[in-house]
């Protein structure tokens, strides 16, 4: 008979944070932050900053309802960290509105127009490309994780004295 | 600095060979390591210097230092590589016995990889758990060169694109590991309209890690220009300790791990424990080494950039991420 494991995951209303004990040393140094803590306690769709590398970020994101639509001169990807979440794609019908030399994501007008390019279904753990130029929106039935691969832009929220351990 | 002794190893019983490079010579018996400089002797446990060993090759020497442990370890400068005895350990640095050797990176990675393939035993896969594989110990028999040559996998856009790295299945030899059974296999749905079937791209993530077949080993998933999800499974102990040479973030995506934080002269400063969501940055100037209790799932976030090179060697490079 083998042994049975349990893997332990967390969600958004279900979390238990580490931390870091410290003997000579500092542990703001550690930006020691929890994905699923700042999901609970942010407001829908903020895009908050959770881990930085020069301008490179992953972001923690509380989905909630529909988001706004989004589009990104780059790739991004997006994992669901707990529940289930819709992404839903659009072709832009007007790709000017893109600055290639414009880094992270930024939201579009309500009644942006374009072409449905379909939808992806995400449950725990999946992973999902966002493609770059192509404009994306969420769905959740339920408030949940997501975790964003970017780059810093301007709907990107720095609140590192908030969220870290200090 | 008093002399220097040296153990007694006869290669005529054990089977084993004798490497040298530059002045270090290398030399392995049933149980142990013999790692010898001009200024000492130091000797480890074999099974601790091949799974040390086995990582600094796969990675390529990595990013900065890849201590075996407090007092052996290599320093990567791309291109060249440092290899030194002490000289991150205090006692040996003020004893003068500290030793250090710069080495270009292709003698030393040939080197280090026949080394491996003559010291690690039929049976020992030094990327396994150690419930997952046989013993290093013993005299000479047969060798594991198919595993310690296999390759991990880098995806340039994300994995399970069309051209890019494979998705791991039981067809491909990667099953779900024993840890990980419980971890759901489905698929994410995608329902693409007509004529943007091949836009539309996503994967499990959490399947695919669950089905990795090494430990502390990572690999890459998805690429935001030199931005790099580098996830990887973990379980017992990282086999060696990373001081890395800029900044690296960890998040932790199930169970939990134990990061033990040492200075760069082997002095502990720090436990930080991660579980499940846990996000925590590791400074360019310390060392981690992380104690996994269960098997987990661990993302390594790593810039790639060029241009970190850069400010390495000008010394611009911020030793932590993020200041509030
Ligand atoms: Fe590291």
């Amino acid at each position: 008979m083998s042994t049975e494991y349990k893997t332990v995951f967390a969600s958004i209303d279900d979390y238990r944070k580490g931390g870091v004990q410290c003997l000579n040393e500092d542990p703001k140094r550690y930006a020691f932050s929890n994905l699923y803590e700042v999901a609970a306690t942010n407001a829908p769709y903020d895009r908050i900053v959770v881990a930085k590398n020069l301008d490179y970020t992953i972001e923690s994101v509380r989905a909630e309802g529909g988001s706004d639509w989004y589009v990104c001169a780059h790739d991004e990807f997006v994992v669901a960290m707990d529940y289930d979440v819709e992404v839903h794609y659009l072709k832009l019908e007007d790709e000017s509105v893109i600055d290639d030399d414009k880094d992270g994501a930024f939201k579009l007008p309500t009644n942006t127009s374009g072409q449905e390019m379909g939808r992806i279904f995400l449950k725990r753990g999946h992973m999902a490309l966002l493609p770059e130029k192509n404009a994306y929106r969420f769905h959740a039935n339920r408030p949940s994780t997501l975790m964003i691969q970017s780059i810093l832009g301007e709907e990107s929220i720095e609140k590192w004295a908030d969220i870290c351990l200090k | 600095m008093t002399s220097v002794i040296k153990a007694t190893v006869d290669n005529s019983v054990s089977g084993y060979q004798t490497f040298t490079v530059g002045t270090f010579s290398f030399n392995r018996d049933e149980y142990f390591a013999y790692i010898n400089c001009p200024n000492g002797e130091y000797v480890m446990s074999i099974d601790d210097f091949l799974r040390a060993l086995m990582r600094d090759v796969a990675w390529g020497f990595f990013y900065g230092t890849v201590a075996f442990d407090d007092v052996f370890g290599t320093i990567n400068h791309y291109g060249n590589v440092d290899m030194y005895m002490g000289a991150q350990h205090q006692d040996w640095i003020v004893s003068e016995r500290a030793y250090t050797e710069n080495f270009k990176s292709d003698v030393l990675m040939g080197v280090f990889k026949s080394i491996l393939s003559d010291w690690v035993n039929e049976g020992f896969d030094p990327f396994a758990a150690p419930q997952e594989t046989g013993l290093a110990w013993g005299r000479k028999n047969g060798n594991e060169d198919a595993l310690i040559d296999r390759q991990r996998e880098v995806a340039k856009r994300m994995v399970g694109m069309p051209g890019d790295a494979p998705l791991r299945s039981d067809e491909n030899g990667y099953s779900v590991n024993r840890a990980f059974a419980d971890v759901d296999q489905e698929q994410p749905i995608i329902e693409a309209m007509p004529g943007f079937e091949g836009e539309l791209s996503a994967f499990n993530f959490f399947g695919y890690l669950s089905r990795s077949d090494v430990t502390w080993n990572p690999s890459v998933v998805s690429v935001v220009r030199q931005s790099l999800f580098c996830p990887t499974t973990e379980e017992y102990i990282l086999p060696i300790d990373h001081g890395n040479d800029r900044c690296e973030w960890f998040l932790q995506m199930s169970d939990e791990i134990i990061w033990d934080i040492k200075d760069k002269e082997s002095h502990p400063i720090a436990t930080v424990t991660m579980r499940a969501g846990d996000v925590s940055a590791m400074p360019g100037d310390i060392r981690h080494q992380g104690q996994s209790p269960k098997r987990s799932m661990l993302l390594v976030w790593e810039n790639g950039s060029p241009e970190i090179l850069e400010m390495i060697r000008n010394g611009t490079v911020p030793m932590v991420p993020v200041e509030f």
